[in-house]
């Protein structure tokens, strides 16, 4: 029996219990007098109870079951007669194993080792078995588990308390699958990370200022990130930001303060729209329009070292994509500054302006602070606009019209194309990968705190 | 104390109506406000002394949709004329408000604000000079002298209201106009604010709106009763209180409605 019709079986049983469920709890709701006690719960709590009776136990079951049943299998399979003749190399056992185990699900229809035909027989019986084992189990599971909860089902019977539980239950593993992957994803960088570091000590990695990674080479002097670190900060955290703090910021002060309800009423949603464009999208622009315009621009100045993919060109993309992010959170903590501050400034005889910056933007400021933590954070992951635009060569440069590199742009560099997982360059763009991540990850907990405490402060 | 003013009144109102969008919130409001007494503007909540309150000094200008017409004047002058600049206005006209609402800012920087704005103090210790005579006259210098940099928010809510008045009066306003200044604060802070507005007569002319009757009665020499946008009575708080000329006016003193 296949996995899906089990489920669904199970769901069928559910039902079957709800109705009947339902059914006992409105027979006892009559059976008694009207006059007594009103029940506690509603019959289709009743019915819920037996149901999720039905299903949880069995379903849990089936969850372990499939994660162990295989295990099994390759044991039964080892146990018999036929792997006795299976030779004693680790590897080849496994491969042939496998190849068995495929030739027994129908998944290839001939072997490559000749050895593995022996085994398909006695993998067929115990892959069968197990899975047998697992339907009569689940099956008892969940008839015993609706017997058990439906002899429970009483007139005062508290199903819907209980119910309820269940819902809160499944509600919050709901929401921890999001965590417990990010869980997995740090886990899975954080291995293959430190089989990086086996071959590149960290320090090399993190202090190095060479980085030219090469196939087949392990020698630590190629791996410097120094230079990736610095043009993910001269592109994120300096050229995007100064153009996307003031515009973002002015941006917010006109729309909390100045614009009529009319102009606000268009101008905003437009700008979150911004928001929402692909950054490929933007890219294209950083690659095709700006980059080369800046770069007329820098040879007119008589600027060397000018090249169409530059770290302004990228810079000046992101922060206009990033204005966005900076004024809704600049927006936001404006509006939170009661307008009682504004009104006492105005009071005084302050001007609108002398107001807002004497009094609405220190008032707002940590959680603007937050807001641009945010902002470095999405810029400092950013890739698509970077891929396009800055180019690939790891120069340790202050020229913003000159060509660099950053750390997305390498991850992408050294996980395309022909790779081979043992090599410390593919290793490389998981050290990468995990400096990325735990610097966004401060970035975004710093941002977060800091906007918290603001906001309790005025609430 | 004199009941009936013997100088010319400080603002005056003529015909004043105030619509919000299409609502009608205040209805040919006339009155005179003198320098050397306190004027209360009772009323049940919802009459519109508060928002009558806030034309006096423009403040009305910042809600959308607010429209003022009539005729209010401030010595003479028009304060809704063209050429009114109303930055000055309100450096002259100050405001307290209902909640008391400091700067996330220090004792010192709240107090100096106006000041510094307005460009009062040419020098640091004339600026010292300023906040602690506004602390002072506010009645919270002993209290504060000596944590002048700590934040004004970290006040009790008497103290911070006090503040605020030291805020309004640190730019020296003509008159003062107070929106309900102790509906947020308990009795104790009350009676001190109270005190500070005894004090504080005849050196502004000081309006306070109220929906403590008791208040009024003890704080104000005249008192303007407001109900349903218009103003019912207006003379001599010790008339009002004791032989209002008006109905409506006994019913809500004794508290039959409101």
């Amino acid at each position: 029996m296949s996995g899906l019709a089990i489920v669904l079986m199970l769901f069928g049983l559910g039902l079957i219990a709800w109705l009947s469920g339902r059914a006992r709890a409105a027979q006892l709701e009559r059976v008694t007098p009207a006059a007594a006690v009103r029940p506690h719960s509603r019959p289709q709590y009743h019915g819920w109870y037996v149901a999720l009776w039905t299903i949880l136990p069995a379903l849990a079951f089936l969850s372990v079951w499939s994660a162990l049943s295989p295990g099994l299998a390759v044991q039964a399979v080892l146990a018999d007669p036929a792997a006795a003749s299976l030779p004693d190399n680790e590897f080849v056992r496994s491969a042939i194993i496998g190849e068995a185990r495929q030739l027994a699900t129908g998944q290839i229809a001939q072997g490559f080792n000749p050895q593995s035909a022996a085994l398909v027989e006695p993998f067929r019986t115990a892959i069968s078995r197990y899975s047998t084992i697992g339907v009569v189990i689940a099956l008892i599971l969940a008839f015993a588990g609706a017997a058990w909860s439906f002899t429970r089902l009483k007139r005062d019977f508290r199903a819907r308390t209980r119910v309820e539980r269940v819902v809160m239950l499944l509600l919050l593993a709901a929401s921890l699958v999001a965590i417990l992957t990010t869980f997995g994803i740090v886990f899975s960088l954080l291995f293959e990370s430190i089989r990086f570091f086996d071959r590149v000590p960290v320090t090399d990695f993190l202090f190095g200022t060479h980085w030219s990674p090469v196939s087949g080479n392990e020698d630590p002097d190629l791996f410097g990130a120094i230079p990736l670190f610095w043009g993910t900060i001269l592109i994120g955290a300096v050229i995007a930001m100064i153009v996307a703090i003031p515009l973002g910021l002015m941006t917010a002060i006109y729309l909390t303060q100045y614009a009529p309800a009319r102009v606000r009423s268009w101008l905003k949603p437009t700008i979150e729209v911004l928001a929402g464009v692909p950054t490929v999208v933007y890219g294209f622009f950083a690659a095709l329009t700006v980059g080369p315009a800046l770069r007329s621009l820098a040879d007119a100045l008589g600027i060397a070292g000018a090249s169409s993919d530059s770290a302004l060109a990228a810079g000046l993309v992101m922060g206009i994509m990033i204005i966005p992010l900076v004024s809704s959170m600049a927006d936001d903590s404006i509006a939170a500054v009661p307008s009682a501050m504004r009104d006492g400034s105005l009071a005084l005889g302050a001007t609108p302006s002398e107001t807002i910056r004497k009094v609405l933007i220190p008032a707002a400021l940590p959680g603007v602070m937050g807001g641009v933590l945010l902002a470095v954070s999405r810029a400092v992951g950013e890739t698509m606009i970077v891929v396009m635009a800055a180019g690939q060569s790891a120069n340790l440069t202050g020229n913003p019209f000159s060509s660099v590199t950053t750390v997305t742009v390498q991850i992408v560099k050294l996980m395309t194309g022909d790779q081979e997982f043992e090599s410390a360059k593919t290793l490389a763009a998981f050290a990468l990968g995990l400096v990325l991540f735990i610097v966004t990850l401060m970035l975004n907990i710093v941002a977060l705190r800091i906007v918290k405490r603001f906001r309790e402060s005025y609430e | 104390m004199t009941t009936e003013p013997n100088t010319a009144p400080k603002m005056t109102a003529r015909g004043v109506n105030v619509f919000y969008g299409d609502k009608q919130a205040i209805d040919d409001v006339s009155i005179d406000v003198y320098r050397d007494h306190v004027t209360a503007f009772i009323g049940p909540s919802g009459c519109g002394k508060s928002t009558f309150l806030r034309t006096l000094n423009r403040m009305n200008d910042t809600v959308a949709g607010a429209r003022v017409t009539g005729d209010i004047r401030l010595d003479g002058e028009d304060i809704y004329a063209p050429e009114m600049d109303v930055v000055q206005l309100r450096a002259r006209v100050g405001m307290v408000f209902q909640k008391p609402n400091p700067f996330p800012k220090s004792i010192f920087d709240n107090v100096a604000y106006g000041p510094k704005i307005h460009g009062l103090a040419t020098s640091k210790s004339e600026l010292e000079g300023i906040v602690e005579s506004a602390l002072t006259r506010a009645g919270l210098w002993g209290e504060v002298k000596d944590r002048l940099q700590d934040s004004g928010t970290a006040l009790s809510g008497g103290q911070q209201q006090r503040l605020c008045i030291a805020r309004a009066i640190a730019v020296d306003p003509e008159t003062v106009l107070m929106d309900e200044p102790c509906s947020a604060l308990d009795p104790i802070a009350t009676a001190k604010i109270e005190e500070l507005i005894h004090e504080l007569r005849g050196r502004y002319a000081i309006v306070i709106v109220t929906h403590n009757m008791q208040q009024a009665a003890r704080v104000s020499q005249r008192t303007a009763f407001f109900h349903l946008g218009k103003i019912v009575e207006y003379g001599a708080t010790t008339d009002i209180f004791t032989n209002p000329r008006e109905e409506r006016t006994k019913d809500y003193i004794t508290g039959r409605y409101g």
